[in-house]
């Protein structure tokens, strides 16, 4: 047991002083890895524990934003209370996806598309809310007050974002651990198997479904306040689902560390890009997430964490 | 009365190229039951050949087909080639992960190499109509239209008369009885992902004369293409047709009742109660 605290006290610690030391565009780069990790953790119970691939979740991530955004605006409500607000109704919106999806028995190809026209609904008629700012998209004033989620430096975002990160993978970490994990496994491996054996696997989907959709919504509500601005066809968009999908899958889907790995990647590799290349080459790091896709599907289909693992199993195995 | 009558004739003219579109993805679907996320991305590669054909050497985009679609065939079967082959059997959610990849790919190197503005093909005859009656119709997309009609018949005659085409069709039937009789799975694979990625390179330059494009139009072709064949029937290419043509209707009369930026709403929506109610498409067979 000791052996597994320490080390984990020790990254803590580490986490804790770190933002101190860095420069600020260090700063950037780690809690971008934070939040996107966070919201790939949030695909991760659905998408791989449960194995039921969303390519729609920037429908949650909108919800999510935009509740939190439009109560504190007109409302002056505190995101801190606004963001619970869009998780509900990221809730109810995933449970009506969810149930019309798996109730008809859709699966495969046949969801994801599901999940993909449902965002797509939502970006089109978010664009013809005036109270969401259309075309034009919201913009948030910059008061900077704790309370009003809006923050004076990065390094408060860098701690906000490390908690969400923190509070996010011990969710799914206890969910993994649980009878629901095991269920959702089973899910994953055989559907029809689990469902032979007694498992409700609508209500496990639906209940990931549910969790997902609330943590991914949340995650919105961060957004928001960090980037001050909100446009559908940013938030709402298929590339936009695409970004929160691909980093638990180049990590690992289906692990606790994979999203965290696989954001580490990304933001590594978007920064390379970012500065070998320079701003002129619109579209490089998106082709290079392109390549990454087709590389990890071709010679690492579990992602890179659990290949990773088991070299580093085999390797002590083979020193012992 | 005559609003309506003339949002139907557009519908319909414009889904002729959704048809050749969903033919493609459709006969890609159907012979190796791969998902081509990146076929919208292949057309805009074709749009922008067109494009570039069309201003340095002012080839007409109705000419340019032959070049784009073959192009777009050497793209297609060097994907099928190069990655698809290597996980035919892998599950879906790979294939269509890897195929994302592609369409990522795809995308930004035309993102790279054209930049994000707006490109259209200006022809001479890009303003021209001709009335029929109370209606008029736009003649590039009158020309497209008909183009686009005589693509697919020909691919349908091509499926059920040649020789290639019913090896097309045997592997699309049935792989492992097509391997027994002594077909050459692989060429037939590449034939058939080259013949679906040159469909819509065509149908690429078939668009240029009426519709502005972008690097990123090709995400929103490739789920117009996804409904087409959805609504019509995966794997049906009779399906597809009708599909597209339903498509073109659907989301002009959707132009008209609601606001023109609205108009893809109706077609997500009928996806949405397809997806629902018959998954297998309207002239689908089973799953």
């Amino acid at each position: 047991m000791m052996r597994r605290i320490g080390p984990g006290l020790l990254v803590g610690a580490i986490l804790v002083v770190l933002p101190f030391w860095i420069p600020s565009n260090w700063q950037n780069l780690l809690i971008s890895t934070f939040y996107y990790a966070y919201l790939g953790q949030a695909w991760n119970l659905l998408g791989g524990y449960a194995g039921q691939l969303s390519l729609g979740h920037a429908a949650f991530f909108g919800v999510g934003s935009y509740t939190a955004a439009v109560l504190a605006i007109h409302l002056g409500l505190s995101p801190w209370i606004g963001m619970f607000a869009g998780a509900v109704l990221a809730v109810l919106l995933s449970q009506g996806i969810g149930y019309l999806g798996f109730r008809f028995g859709l699966r495969g190809f046949y969801f994801i598309l599901l999940t993909v026209a449902a965002a797509e609904i939502c970006r089109l008629v978010a664009l013809h809310l005036p109270i969401l700012g259309g075309y034009t998209g919201l913009f948030i004033q910059f008061r900077p007050d704790p309370w009003r989620f809006q923050f004076k430096g990065k390094i408060p975002y860098y701690f906000v974002s490390l908690g969400f990160l923190a509070a996010a993978s011990a969710i799914v970490w206890l969910v993994s651990r649980s009878k629901m994990g095991a269920y959702l496994v089973a899910i994953r491996e055989d559907e029809d198997a689990s469902e032979g054996l007694g498992v409700d696997t609508l209500r496990y989907k639906m209940l990931a479904y549910a969790l997902s959709a609330a943590l991914t919504a949340l995650g919105g509500t961060f957004y928001a306040y960090y980037q001050f601005y909100l446009q559908p066809n940013t938030v709402l968009s298929l590339n936009h689902s695409v970004d929160i999908m691909i980093r638990p899958i180049v990590g690992g889907s289906g692990t606790i560390l994979g999203p965290i790995l696989g954001s580490f990647l990304l933001e590594l590799m978007g920064e390379f890009s970012r500065t070998m290349f320079a701003a002129s080459t619109a579209g490089l790091s998106v082709a290079m997430y392109g390549v990454l896709l087709v590389v990890v599907v071709l010679f690492l289909p579990r992602g890179v964490y659990p290949t990773l693992a088991g070299w580093m199993r085999r390797k002590s195995g083979a020193a012992r | 009365m005559t609003l309506y009558l003339q949002a139907i004739v557009n519908g319909l003219l414009l889904g002729g190229v959704y048809s050749l579109m969903a033919l493609g993805l459709s006969l890609i679907f159907g012979v190796m039951r791969v998902i081509n996320f990146a076929h919208g991305d292949m057309m805009v590669w074709g749009m922008y050949l067109s494009f570039w054909l069309f201003t340095t050497l002012g080839v007409d985009p109705y000419l340019s087909i032959l070049v784009t679609a073959t192009a777009v065939f050497v793209l297609g079967a060097g994907v099928q080639r190069g990655l698809v082959t290597r996980i035919l059997d892998a599950p879906h959610e790979m294939q269509i992960l890897l195929m994302l990849g592609v369409a990522l790919i795809l995308e930004n190197t035309a993102l790279m190499a054209f930049g994000p503005d707006p490109r259209r093909v200006n022809t001479s005859y890009a303003l021209s109509t001709f009335w029929l009656g109370p209606i008029v119709f736009d003649l590039p997309r009158t020309l497209t239209f008909g183009v686009a009609l005589a693509l697919a018949l020909a691919l349908y005659l091509f499926l059920q008369r040649t020789d290639l085409g019913r090896m097309i069709r045997a592997a699309a039937d049935n792989r492992t009885g097509a391997l027994l009789v002594g077909t050459d799975i692989l060429k037939v694979f590449t034939l058939a992902f080259g013949i679906g990625a040159g469909c819509v390179g065509a149908a690429g330059s078939l668009m240029t004369p009426f519709l502005p494009f972008t690097p990123s139009t090709g995400l929103a072709l490739t789920l117009a293409s996804f409904n087409v064949v959805i609504i019509g029937g995966m794997g049906s290419l009779l399906g597809a047709f009708v599909g597209g043509l339903l498509v073109g209707v659907s989301e002009s009369l959707g132009a008209v009742l609601l606001v023109p930026s609205l108009k893809e709403i109706v077609t997500f929506v009928l996806l949405v109660f397809i997806l629902l109610f018959r998954p297998q498409g309207l002239l689908g067979g089973s799953r």
